[in-house]
């Protein structure tokens, strides 16, 4: 069974050092680390000291809230370091590999015949869970919860983003079994989407419902498609994966082993030769990013790609989620009456003087300078043009700002991530910063109804 | 050391004292800042606050040259009379008017810009934000829809009053409730009416005496709704010079076809609504028709004062007056306009609507344009409010059906009856 989905509101952002379709094996990382603050809003517990020996996939801590959600190490070694910020929050947690690595071994599940709490029981421990996110809040799932329906989008439109049609080729096996596994989490279905016309390794898959997407970015974004498939209602849950993870929740259900190795997009116009690399979650970014090459000493390494990504540098770790690392030039240039003159070289929703409506097709190579400054909101009507869902952006990142959580709620804050809102930021001629509002508005409702 | 360097060694230097968003507005006029995305996504788009302004100002520039060369021809009809064969080149068009234009004009245009940014500048130092790029359009709009002859300390009165009561005391750009440049026109109108109607400011030199070569008739000029509304129904001028702009009114207003390509270019950058420009001329039409289909129906008496306006061709309104002006420029302002697609849509309809009606009725000054938008500008804010019901409606009728696990009845329904 499968159905259409057509975008037409968005925007293409198409950038200089998309990943060349071969894959390396990264070289082995001496040190692996997990940043806490991939995983927003926990309250981590550690379970071992530093200077302990541990296992891949053996617990590193805990959330405080939910003592049975394990988080586990990527990689077997010792725990070299705990790095902690303001008030001893901690923020990084660093191994020592191994040589040889060893993993915790669980048994694998005969899904056919395991309960919903068997599986569950084997996410949470085997430290899986974290994997699945859910909306409303954007936050890991709430095992209690049970969902409306999963959905994995497995088309991409983010800009220098990893493909995954690529990333998940041959590994049709491992999807099967974490989508048999998941259906049995949630009485409702299972809603996959694939680009148009491509052999995407989704395609095949039993128990599922296949969903067509085609448009411009933000078609790709699963926040989009759950708009358009089964929006999400006050009182509602609906999880969300992204196919990659899927990857990792097969395995261990086949082999009972927590794999963290993942193929991943080095990109961006920095890179000499974007590609794609294997590594594992927490690997040192240097150990592939050298390996490809910088073309200039300063730029911007994102754990991410440009939209949605986090600021990282060549020192530090993958993301936990991410499966894209991208590299742009950093823009702290000043511009010589840059407010008025014609541009050629940026990318505009607008025509004022702005000339990438005349290219589509062109590749752009962006940097980081905001090009303006940050203003209150003046012009209307602009983010409806690259805002696919049924919502009024404006009015909605208003109500988040002063705060109001009625017209929050009325105006489907449920409903939305902070990555639904990167288009209309990177558009925004007042440069507010969209993520960071919304971000604040979804803690701030979860905090007051839970 | 290149002048970037030594700016960006200035802004260090100010960087958090008193005087930073004053420097900083000057050095962002010069270069565009190097600041970095630090939340958020990484790049941005290119366009700007001041590109946005930017376009507005050059879809001005046109109406503002017209009217400096229509100054001088106003005046030189007012005293020689109109040319029998007039030719664009060797009547209108001629360094005389031009030159009589810009003596009379730029200091409009010194002033306006002058104490509208100090304002600016005083306040974004007192309330240590960044100088804000609203003013630029409202300094160029304000000359434009005043009479050549205003007395520039009134000009410069007005300006402080709509800048600091319409604009700061809301809290600046962005914040604002009533169009500035339309908050300064309005306490012009109110405050000193004489300077601002009748049938001696249109034309320069008018109200000072000037006097016809030969005679001691003091010069005029009338605006075609000042004409009309004094019960006139013979049209002193043709179509085509209404819709060129050869007709006495305010500086930028007159020539409905630049204007028409102002409106036009803004429309192709997108920078301005379509839709409320569309609503708007849509509004005005018909509120015309509603007008002609009362005389044809005889439902009005021809010694009525309102005839002669009633009965003037519904879709000539657009041509004469600040209609086309305002429905491009000032009804378009996305600050004190309807925030919504579908609020456009009925913000511009009543705009339009509602100039022609104030036009016609208005017994001393025809002219409904501004208090019209004004209006509207108090209302837009209803007008969203009721469109933005609409999609919480949708979304609370979705909840509906909400499937919510688990399905223990009780708290399901609860959850459920609660109102969103």
């Amino acid at each position: 069974m499968s159905k259409d989905i057509r975008i037409k509101k968005g925007l293409n952002i198409n950038l200089i050092g998309a990943a060349e379709k071969t894959t390396s094996k990264a070289v082995l990382s001496n040190v692996y680390a997990l940043n806490l603050e991939d995983f927003h809003g926990i309250t981590p517990k550690l379970l071992v000291k530093q200077g302990a020996e541990i296992k891949a996939g053996e617990p590193l801590f805990y959330n405080k809230n939910k003592e049975e959600m394990l988080f586990v190490s990527p990689v077997s070694g010792e725990l070299v370091e705990i790095v902690r910020g303001a008030r001893r929050r901690i923020l990084t947690l660093k191994i020592l590999a191994d040589k040889s690595q060893e993993y915790v071994s669980h048994q694998p599940l005969d899904i056919e015949q395991s309960d919903v709490d068997a599986i569950k029981g084997l996410l949470l421990k085997s430290g899986l869970w974290p994997f699945i996110k859910q909306r409303p809040y954007d936050i890991i799932a709430n095992p209690d919860v049970t969902p409306k329906a999963i959905f994995v989008s497995g088309y991409t439109t983010a800009p220098l983003a990893a493909d995954s049609d690529y990333v998940l080729n041959g590994k049709e096996a491992e999807l099967q079994a974490a989508v048999n596994a998941l259906g049995k989490l949630t009485p409702g279905e299972i809603h996959v989407s694939i680009g148009k016309s491509n052999n995407s390794p989704l395609a095949g898959l039993n128990g599922v419902t296949l969903h067509n997407v085609s448009g411009p970015h933000p078609a790709g974004l699963v926040g989009t498609q759950i708009n358009r498939i089964d929006p999400i209602n006050k009182g509602e849950t609906a999880w969300t994966i992204t196919p990659q993870d899927l990857v990792i929740i097969g395995e261990l259900l086949l082999t009972g082993k927590f794999n963290a190795e993942r193929t991943i997009a080095l990109t961006g116009s920095v890179v000499k030769a974007p590609k794609y690399y294997t590594t594992k979650i927490g690997a040192e970014i240097s150990t592939f990013l050298y390996a490809a090459g910088v073309k200039e000493d300063k730029f911007r390494l994102i754990n991410g790609d440009v939209l949605t990504g986090a600021k990282t540098h060549p020192e530090g770790y993958l993301g936990f989620y991410n499966n894209t690392v991208t590299a742009i030039p950093e823009g702290d240039d000043y511009e010589f009456f840059g407010w008025n003159k014609p541009i050629f070289n940026k990318i505009s929703s607008t025509r004022a003087l702005t000339f990438s409506w005349m290219q589509p097709k062109k590749k752009y190579d962006l940097t980081t300078n905001t090009n303006g400054e940050h203003r209150a909101f003046v012009v209307t009507g602009q983010y409806e043009q690259v805002f696919p869902m049924d919502i009024y952006p404006l009015q909605l990142l208003k109500a988040c700002m002063v705060k109001d959580l009625d017209e929050m709620e009325q105006l489907g804050l449920y409903e939305v991530a902070p990555e639904d809102f990167s288009l209309t930021e990177f558009i925004c001629i007042s440069k507010q910063p969209h993520q960071q509002i919304i971000r604040e508005g979804l803690d701030l409702l979860h905090q007051e109804i839970g | 050391m290149g002048l970037k360097e030594k700016l960006h060694k200035t802004k260090l230097k100010y960087q958090g004292k008193k005087m930073a968003p004053a420097f900083n507005a000057i050095h962002t006029f010069l270069y565009a800042p190097n600041e970095t995305t630090h939340s958020g996504s990484h790049v941005r788009g290119a366009d700007d606050l001041k590109r946005t302004m930017n376009t507005v100002i050059m879809a001005l520039v046109p109406c503002l040259l017209f009217g400096m060369f229509n100054t001088g021809y106003q005046q030189d009809i007012a005293i020689n009379g109109a040319p029998e064969a007039f030719s664009l080149m060797e009547h209108f068009l001629t360094w005389d008017n031009f030159w009589l234009g810009l003596i009379t004009i730029l200091p409009l245009v010194v002033v306006s810009y002058g104490v509208g940014l100090a304002v600016e500048f005083v306040f974004a130092v007192i309330k240590g934000h960044e100088v804000e790029e609203g003013y630029l359009v409202t300094g160029m709009l304000v000359p434009l829809i005043v009479p050549v002859d205003i007395p520039l300390w009134m000009l410069a009165v007005a300006v402080v009053f709509g800048v600091v009561i319409g604009k700061e005391v809301f809290g600046g750009t962005g914040m604002n409730i009533l169009n500035p440049a339309l908050t300064i026109r309005a306490f012009l109108f109110f405050a000193y009416p004489t300077w601002m109607s009748g049938d001696k400011v249109w034309v320069h030199g008018a109200v000072d005496g000037v006097t016809k070569s030969g005679t001691t008739d003091a010069i005029s000029g009338e605006t075609v709704l000042g004409y009309l509304a004094q019960g006139n129904t013979e049209m002193s001028y043709s179509l085509s010079d209404m819709f060129f702009g050869f007709i006495p009114g305010s500086v930028g207003e007159t020539s409905t076809l630049l204007i028409l390509l102002g409106g036009l270019f803004l429309i192709f950058s997108k920078i301005a609504s379509w839709r409320i420009m569309v609503s708007a001329v849509i509004g005005a039409l018909a509120m015309g028709l509603i007008f002609n289909g009362v005389v044809t129906a005889g439902w009005i008496p021809e010694y009525s004062k309102f005839y002669s306006l009633m009965n003037f061709e519904f879709w000539q309104h657009l041509l004469v007056g600040g209609l086309a002006f305002g429905i491009v420029y000032m009804a378009t302002d996305p600050v004190t306009g309807s925030q919504t697609n579908r609020g456009k849509w009925i913000y511009g309809f009543l705009i339009g609507f509602l100039s022609v009606m104030i036009r016609v009725f208005n017994p001393g000054y025809p002219e409904g344009v501004f208090l019209a938008i004004l209006l509207m500008n108090v209302f837009a804010p209803t007008i969203d409010h009721y469109v933005v019901r609409g999609n919480i409606k949708r979304r609370m009728k979705r909840l509906k059906n909400a499937t919510i696990y688990p399905k223990t009845s009780g708290e399901v329904e609860a959850l459920k009856t609660e109102t969103v």
